[in-house]
């Protein structure tokens, strides 16, 4: 469905993607993953032909380079905040991309009965919540029933229901057999969408692997707040990235991405190191920004 | 929300027509203007000017008829000249630029359309609700004549509102390449001030000085003129009034001489160069753009 062949993209003399090839078969489901800046984004305007990169990519057996257009005609976008005037109605939004995209305003109607957003369609988008407007992204990205669906961090404005929710639509999709491309920086969702997940940093691709082996549990994966001296925090950060694991140092304690049948890993590798845990908390249903790990 | 959000199956897509997404984009526009507090705001504006002016003429010349309309027209002039081209580029200056700092751009351009398509489905749109715009001011300023002083020349006042109009898409089309060169709305309207300015004032005082210091001939001097779509519209609006070009100077009196009555189809084909270059370049700058 994707073919990405050395795609590089310069902004000056700052490369923000280098060099980067991957395929992706039709039906298969596929992350984005690195920290801020890794070249995500940019990577999915890449392969959306809105930026001009060198190298080849086709989606579909379309050129990104020369039917730029058509390619976009076989992918429905998510972006990671819907770009609506504020001042459209939800309902003449739904109507103006169903003549984009070619369908009859009846399957605009429909969609939005489906993400139930109906009886909402003379609201203002600027009235609408986050989620609403992430349902409202869904339902036009799926107005022409595309085969590929490609997400720029779908969930991260969201939630813990709106994530819920979208997540479930975004499985049952995968189940549909639609290829799905997305970028996340939540463990627990590549986790339970991916079959695949592309490892990028600094532009480039370093690792193609399968979220099993990137977070080798079946059992989920859990955040774990650690509280540790203040003057030690940098420390422990940096002991527990040393020993492979997701850290999160947001002020309020150090968070720790961990399997669900190995919480008490960080706490005995910190422990090696002389590192005293004071307390800690199992957060079951809390994901930081791992992305700044 | 329910999971059978994807069990509709619906045929293959398939991309829009060019012409259909350029409909379907000024259709959007023209809606969005309307809607807007600029159209409000220009709209009133131009049509208590325009009634205004009109009211004022009148009352001044007592007179009735061409001859009020003529005197009518001559003030209408001046005011057309300052207030069309500034409402045209404002409007052109925060399409694009308003679309990308809104971050609705990127939205746009991942849905199955060109670059191109947006970019003259906007200018579409926009030039139907500045020439709505412009119709409804003529309209009530022919309707305070037509009280007034008993009518109008019907023929004059729709030459009026013709080239008035053409100045209009002339300048939306310069605001057009402001637009699409700029990344925030204020820097694209500063440019777009700027160029109004330019022409409207700068242009003018910058012909009077070149014709003293550089000795400029009168056929160098009308030719210069005509460079600016300015200039051009209001020679054209004088012609098109049966009107002697003498009031315009020994330039006016060389073009009436030299060129005859191929001189209102010169000026048209000067304003009309302006919008299509002035497009062209938009079109050719937003496909280069690499940033979005």
């Amino acid at each position: 469905m994707i073919r990405a062949e050395r795609v590089t993209m310069k902004f000056g003399r700052v490369a923000a993607v280098n060099g980067v090839s991957f395929e992706v078969a039709p039906g298969e489901s596929v992350a984005l993953w690195g920290s801020n800046g890794a070249g995500k984004t940019t990577l999915v305007r890449c392969l959306l032909g809105i930026l001009r990169a060198r190298g080849r990519i086709e989606v579909g057996g379309c050129d990104a380079r020369r039917r730029g257009k058509a390619l976009r005609s076989l992918v429905g976008y998510v972006p990671q905040e819907l770009a609506f005037h504020d001042d459209t109605r939800l309902g003449s939004a739904m109507s103006f991309f169903a003549g984009i995209r070619r369908v009859p305003v009846s399957r605009a109607r429909e969609l939005l009965d489906q993400v139930e957003l109906d009886g909402h369609e003379r609201k203002r988008v600027r009235d609408l919540s986050g989620g609403m407007k992430q349902r409202l992204a869904l339902a036009v990205a799926l107005l022409a029933d595309p085969p590929l669906i490609v997400l720029d961090e779908p969930t991260s404005n969201l939630d813990a229901a709106g994530r819920a929710a979208v997540m479930k639509s975004l499985v049952a999709l995968k189940q549909r057999g639609k290829t799905i491309l997305f970028a996340s920086h939540r463990p627990d969702e590549v986790a339970s969408l991916a079959d695949r997940v592309l490892v990028l940093k600094r532009g480039r691709l370093i690792e193609d692997t399968r979220p099993s082996l990137l977070w080798p549990s079946e059992a989920g994966v859990l955040t774990l707040r650690l509280f540790v001296d203040a003057e030690r925090e940098s420390d422990a950060a940096g002991v527990l990235r040393g020993a492979g694991h997701l850290v999160n140092l947001n002020g309020h304690g150090l968070c720790v991405a961990v399997p669900g049948d190995r919480k008490a890993e960080p706490i005995e590798v910190l422990h090696r190191s002389d590192i005293r845990v004071r307390d800690f908390q199992v957060l079951a249903d809390y994901q930081p920004d791992w992305s700044r790990s | 929300m329910s999971s059978g959000a994807v069990q509709t199956a619906v045929p293959l897509p398939r991309p829009c027509s060019a012409a259909r997404n350029v409909i379907s984009f000024a259709r959007r526009e023209v809606r969005d203007a309307v809607s807007s507090r600029w159209f409000v705001l220009c709209t009133g504006a131009f049509a208590v000017l325009a009634v205004g002016v009109s009211f004022m003429s009148l009352a001044g010349s007592g007179s009735s008829g061409f001859a009020g309309f003529g005197r009518t027209t001559a003030g209408l002039l001046n005011m057309i000249m300052l207030i069309v081209p500034l409402m045209a580029l404002a409007a052109g200056a925060g399409s694009i630029a308003g679309e990308r700092e809104r971050g609705t751009l990127l939205y746009l351009l991942a849905q199955p359309v060109s670059r191109l398509e947006l970019l003259l489905g906007k200018y579409l749109g926009l030039g139907i609700a500045l020439t709505g715009s412009l119709c409804i001011g003529f309209g009530l300023s022919a309707g305070v004549l037509a009280a007034k002083a008993g009518g109008a020349d019907a023929a004059a006042m729709l030459m009026l509102v013709a080239f008035t109009c053409l100045l209009a898409w002339v300048m939306l089309s310069v605001g057009m390449v402001v637009s699409v060169v700029s990344r925030k709305v204020a820097v694209a309207t500063g440019v777009g001030l700027f160029v109004w300015l330019a022409l409207v004032f700068v242009s003018d005082l910058g012909l009077m000085a070149g014709a003293i210091v550089f000795k400029l001939r009168v056929q160098e001097l009308f030719i210069v003129a005509m460079l600016n779509p300015l200039q051009a519209f209001k020679m054209g609006v004088i012609v098109q009034m049966n009107a002697s070009l003498d009031v315009l100077g020994p330039a006016g009196m060389y073009a009436s001489q030299t060129y005859g009555r191929t001189l209102p189809w010169m000026l048209v084909g000067v304003l009309l160069a302006w919008g299509v270059l002035s497009l062209a370049a938009a079109g050719v700058l937003f496909q280069r753009k690499k940033s979005i």
